[in-house]
C-alpha cells in the first residue's frame, strides 16, 4: 500500500522530521490560495517565498515525467496546477496508461545545499531495519542506483545505535545533525509496519536544516489488522484503478498493454505463462495471480475486469490446481463472470492438477465458450493464434 | 535418503483444530506422513482427528518426540507460533500461512539466529519427499520418488514442473518451496547444500523468478564450489515490465526488480543449465543426466 507524498511527509513530520510547508490542492484556485499559508508559515513545516507544484500519483518516476514544477509567484503556481490537474501522467512505474492527476501538492521550494537518498527496509538476512543511503540524491537516483549498486551504502541498525550511525554518516560526508532525523525515520518505519520508507532527496538547506523534501512510504497491507488507521490514510488519498479493485478481491492484478486476458493461479505460474505467451509472439493484457485465499466470487471479479476491457480479444485460462486453489473454484469464478458479461470472449482453457476434470465439467455445463487444450504449451499457442485473428 | 524430512520424521501441526488446519492435517495424514500431535493453546488434553492436542509446542515435543512442525496458524499469530516452535527446538518448521506481516518475519529471522532450526516459508507450499513425508499443502497426485531435487519460489509452477518431470519418468528426491515472501527461512543456497550431500539426489532443479536475490546467491555459491551434480534452472518473468510488483511480495527488491536476464546470465556463468521456459525444463534435465 503506497502512501502518496504528502501523506508520507505528514507521517514523518509527526515523528519530528522537518518537511517543507505545504498543502494539498484539487483545483487551480486551491493551489493559488495555498501560497499565502506557505509564505506565512501557517501550515506546519518550513516556509519559503518560492513554490513547488507536485502531481500526487501513486507511482514513482514523477520528476522525470514533468510531474514536478517550480514557480516563483502564486499566479504561476496556479498556471502550473491548471496544466497538471486532470492530465494523464505516464511514468516508468505507472504502466502504459498512466495515472490521472487528481490533486497536486503545493509546497515551499527551499534552497538546497546537498541532496542525499535515504531509505529504510528490513534486511532480508537478519530481519533488522536497514538504512540505505547514497550521496547521489535527487530525481535521477533510481536510474543511477540500478546501473551501479555501489552508489548505495547500507547499515543494519538492530538497536538505536547513534555512535555507529554517526560513523556511517560521516563516511558519506553527512554531518552529525542528520542522525536524529534518521533515527526518527527508523522509529516511524518500525511503528507503522512499513516495508519501505524512502526519503529522496533528504536534503540540507542553506540554513543548515536537514529536510525530507520528498518521501514515499509503502505500508504492509498484511499488517492492516493491527493498524485501523491505515484505512483512513488510504481513503483520504484515494488511489483509483483496476489494480486496486482487483486487490480487494484477493487477486494480484497488473495491467499490461497486450490483448490476451490471462487467468492463472500463483505468481510463478503467472510469470511463466506470460513468458510463454511472449515467446509465442503474443501479448498479455495483464498479469494475474489468484491468491490462495480467493473465493470463486473473487475470481469472477478478476475475470470481469478482463471481459470489460475492450482491448482484450481472448481469455487464456491456465490453472494448475494445488493444495489451496483447486480447479473447480477457478472454473466456478470464470463461469460466473461469463454468465454476467455482455462480451462472451473466446476462451482457451487448460486445467491440470487437483479437481481438473471437475473444473472442465463446470465450464461445459455453464456454457463458457471454452476450447479445452490439455497442455500448457498448446493452450498458449492456440490463445495467441485466436488473438491474432485465427478461427 | 532425501533432504530434511523422511518416513521417520515426526510431525506436529500448529493450528490443527481450525478449519484449514483440519483439512490439511487430514490430507497430510492420508498421504502417510507420521503426524504425532496437534498444538492449539487452550485445547490441551483434548483429541482431534484421533491425535492428542497440546497447549504448547514444548509439551507436544516432550510427550511425542516431534521433530518437525507444520504451522497453519492465521497470519496475525503465525510469527509467534513459529518462534514458539524455534524455542522448543523443532528441527524443521514449515509455515504455509500467507500474508504474514514483514516486521513479524523480522522477529522470526532474529529468533532463528543461533538456532538449529530450518524454517521453510512462510507463504510456502511446504516440503515433500514422495512416498515418505509431506509437510505442506501441495498436491501429491503427480509426485513420484526418484533422483531430482526441486527447490522453488512458486507453488503452482512447482506443481507444473513436477508433473512434467514425473511424466518423463524423472521422480523427485525432495521438493522444497522456499515461499514467495521477501523475508523467508531457507533459501536456494541452503537447499543446494543439502541436495549436494544427499546421495539419492542426482540433479537439482531451481525454479526462480524476478526480484529478490535468491538466484544471485545461488550463482555465487555454485561459482565457488565444485558442486558435482547438474543444476538446472528456470527463471520466470523475462517479459514482466520493470519496476512493478508481480504477485509475490518478494518480486520487488529495494533497488527495483532485478531482471530475469541478469539472473539468468549469473546462473549460466556459474555453470547452471538454464531452461528457456517451462517447456524446456524436462529436456534439459534429461540431457544433463544423459538419459536422452
Amino acid at each position: 500500500m503506497l502512501l502518496s507524498e504528502y501523506k508520507s511527509k505528514e507521517l514523518l513530520h509527526q515523528y519530528g522530521l522537518k518537511v517543507p510547508s505545504g498543502r494539498i490542492a484539487r483545483t487551480a484556485d486551491e493551489a493559488e490560495a495555498a501560497c499565502a499559508g506557505i509564505l506565512s508559515g501557517s501550515y506546519p513545516g518550513i516556509a519559503s517565498k518560492k513554490y513547488a507544484v507536485k502531481a500526487q500519483i501513486a507511482a514513482g518516476g514523477r520528476g522525470l515525467a514533468g510531474g514536478v514544477r517550480f514557480a516563483a509567484t502564486p499566479s504561476s503556481v496556479r498556471d502550473e496546477a491548471a496544466r497538471m490537474l486532470g492530465r494523464n501522467l505516464v511514468t516508468q512505474q505507472t504502466g502504459p496508461e498512466g495515472e490521472t492527476v487528481a490533486s497536486v501538492y503545493v509546497e515551499a521550494a527551499l534552497d538546497l545545499k546537498a541532496q542525499y537518498f535515504v531509505a529504510f527496509a528490513l534486511d532480508l538476512d537478519s530481519g533488522a531495519p536497514m538504512l540505505l543511503a547514497s550521496s547521489d540524491g535527487g530525481v535521477e537516483f533510481e536510474q543511477k542506483a540500478r546501473m551501479d549498486s555501489d552508489t548505495v551504502h547500507t547499515l543494519v541498525i538492530p538497536d538505536e545505535d547513534r555512535v555507529a550511525l554517526t560513523a556511517f554518516l560521516s563516511d558519506l560526508g553527512v554531518d552529525e545533525a542528520a542522525a536524529d532525523p534518521i533515527l526518527a525515520a527508523r522509529r516511524a518505519f518500525l511503528d507503522n509496519d512499513m516495508t519501505l520508507l524512502e526519503i529522496n532527496p533528504f536534503a540540507k538547506t542553506a540554513e543548515g536544516d536537514w529536510v525530507a523534501i520528498d518521501a514515499k512510504i509503502t505500508l504492509d497491507a498484511s499488517a492492516a489488522f493491527r493498524h485501523p488507521e491505515f484505512e483512513t490514510m488510504l481513503a483520504e488519498q484515494a488511489i483509483p484503478g483496476v489494480e486496486a479493485e482487483a486487490a480487494k478481491s484477493n487477486i494480484n492484478f497488473v495491467k499490461l498493454d497486450g490483448d490476451m486476458g490471462v487467468v492463472v493461479n500463483g505468481a510463478g505460474l503467472g510469470l511463466a505463462t506470460n513468458d510463454m505467451i511472449a515467446d509465442a509472439g503474443g501479448k498479455a493484457a495483464n498479469f494475474m495471480d489468484i491468491r490462495t485465499t480467493a473465493t470463486s466470487f473473487d475470481i469472477a471479479k478478476g475475470v470481469e475486469l478482463l471481459l470489460k476491457d475492450p482491448k482484450v480479444k481472448v481469455i487464456l485460462l491456465n490453472v494448475h490446481g494445488g493444495g489451496m486453489t483447486v480447479c473447480d473454484t477457478v472454473a466456478e469464478g470464470v463461469a460466473f463472470a461469463y454468465s454476467r458479461a455482455e462480451r462472451k470472449l473466446p476462451c482457451v482453457a487448460r486445467l491440470a492438477g487437483t479437481n481438473a476434470d471437475w473444473g472442465l465439467r463446470i465450464l461445459k455445463d455453464r456454457k463458457v465458450p471454452a476450447e479445452v487444450v490439455s497442455d500448457m504449451t498448446g493452450a498458449v499457442k492456440r490463445a495467441v493464434a485466436l488473438a491474432q485473428g485465427a478461427r | 535418503m532425501a533432504i530434511l524430512v523422511n518416513a521417520d520424521t515426526k510431525v506436529l501441526i500448529q493450528g490443527m483444530t481450525g478449519r484449514a488446519g483440519t483439512f490439511y492435517a487430514d490430507q497430510t495424514m492420508r498421504y502417510g506422513t507420521n503426524v504425532v500431535a496437534g498444538v492449539r493453546p487452550g485445547r490441551g488434553a483434548t483429541r482431534h482427528l484421533g491425535l492428542p492436542i497440546y497447549d504448547t509446542v514444548k509439551d507436544a515435543v516432550r510427550e511425542t518426540g516431534a521433530n518437525a512442525s507444520l504451522v497453519i496458524v492465521p497470519a496475525p499469530k503465525a510469527a509467534d507460533a513459529i518462534i514458539e516452535a524455534i524455542e522448543a527446538g523443532i528441527g524443521t518448521i514449515v509455515c504455509v500461512t500467507e500474508r504474514v506481516p514483514q516486521h513479524d518475519m523480522g522477529r522470526v529471522k532474529r529468533a532463528l539466529q543461533g538456532s538449529k532450526t530450518v524454517l521453510i516459508g512462510p507463504n510456502s507450499q511446504g516440503i515433500l519427499t514422495p512416498g515418505q513425508c509431506k509437510i505442506g499443502v501441495m498436491p501429491t497426485k503427480d509426485a513420484t520418488a526418484g533422483g531430482v531435487g526441486i527447490v522453488s519460489r512458486s507453488a503452482s509452477l512447482t506443481s507444473e514442473i513436477l508433473a512434467r518431470c514425473s511424466a518423463a519418468r524423472l521422480g523427485q528426491s525432495t521438493t522444497v518451496g522456499v515461499g514467495g515472501d521477501a523475508l523467508h527461512g531457507v533459501g536456494f543456497v541452503e537447499c543446494l547444500k543439502l541436495f549436494r550431500d544427499d546421495p539419492e539426489t542426482e540433479a537439482v532443479v531451481l525454479i526462480g523468478e524476478i526480484g529478490g536475490r535468491e538466484e544471485e546467491k545461488a550463482a555465487e555459491y555454485l561459482c565457488g564450489t565444485d558442486y558435482g551434480k547438474p543444476v538446472i534452472a528456470l527463471v520466470v518473468g523475462r517479459h514482466a515490465p520493470e519496476g512493478r510488483r508481480m504477485g509475490h511480495a518478494g518480486t520487488l527488491s529495494v533497488l527495483g526488480a532485478l531482471s530475469a536476464e541478469h539472473k539468468i546470465s549469473r546462473l549460466k556463468s556459474a555453470g547452471v543449465l538454464v531452461a528457456k521456459n517451462a517447456d524446456h525444463v524436462v529436456d534439459t534435465v534429461l540431457t544433463a543426466l544423459d538419459r536422452k
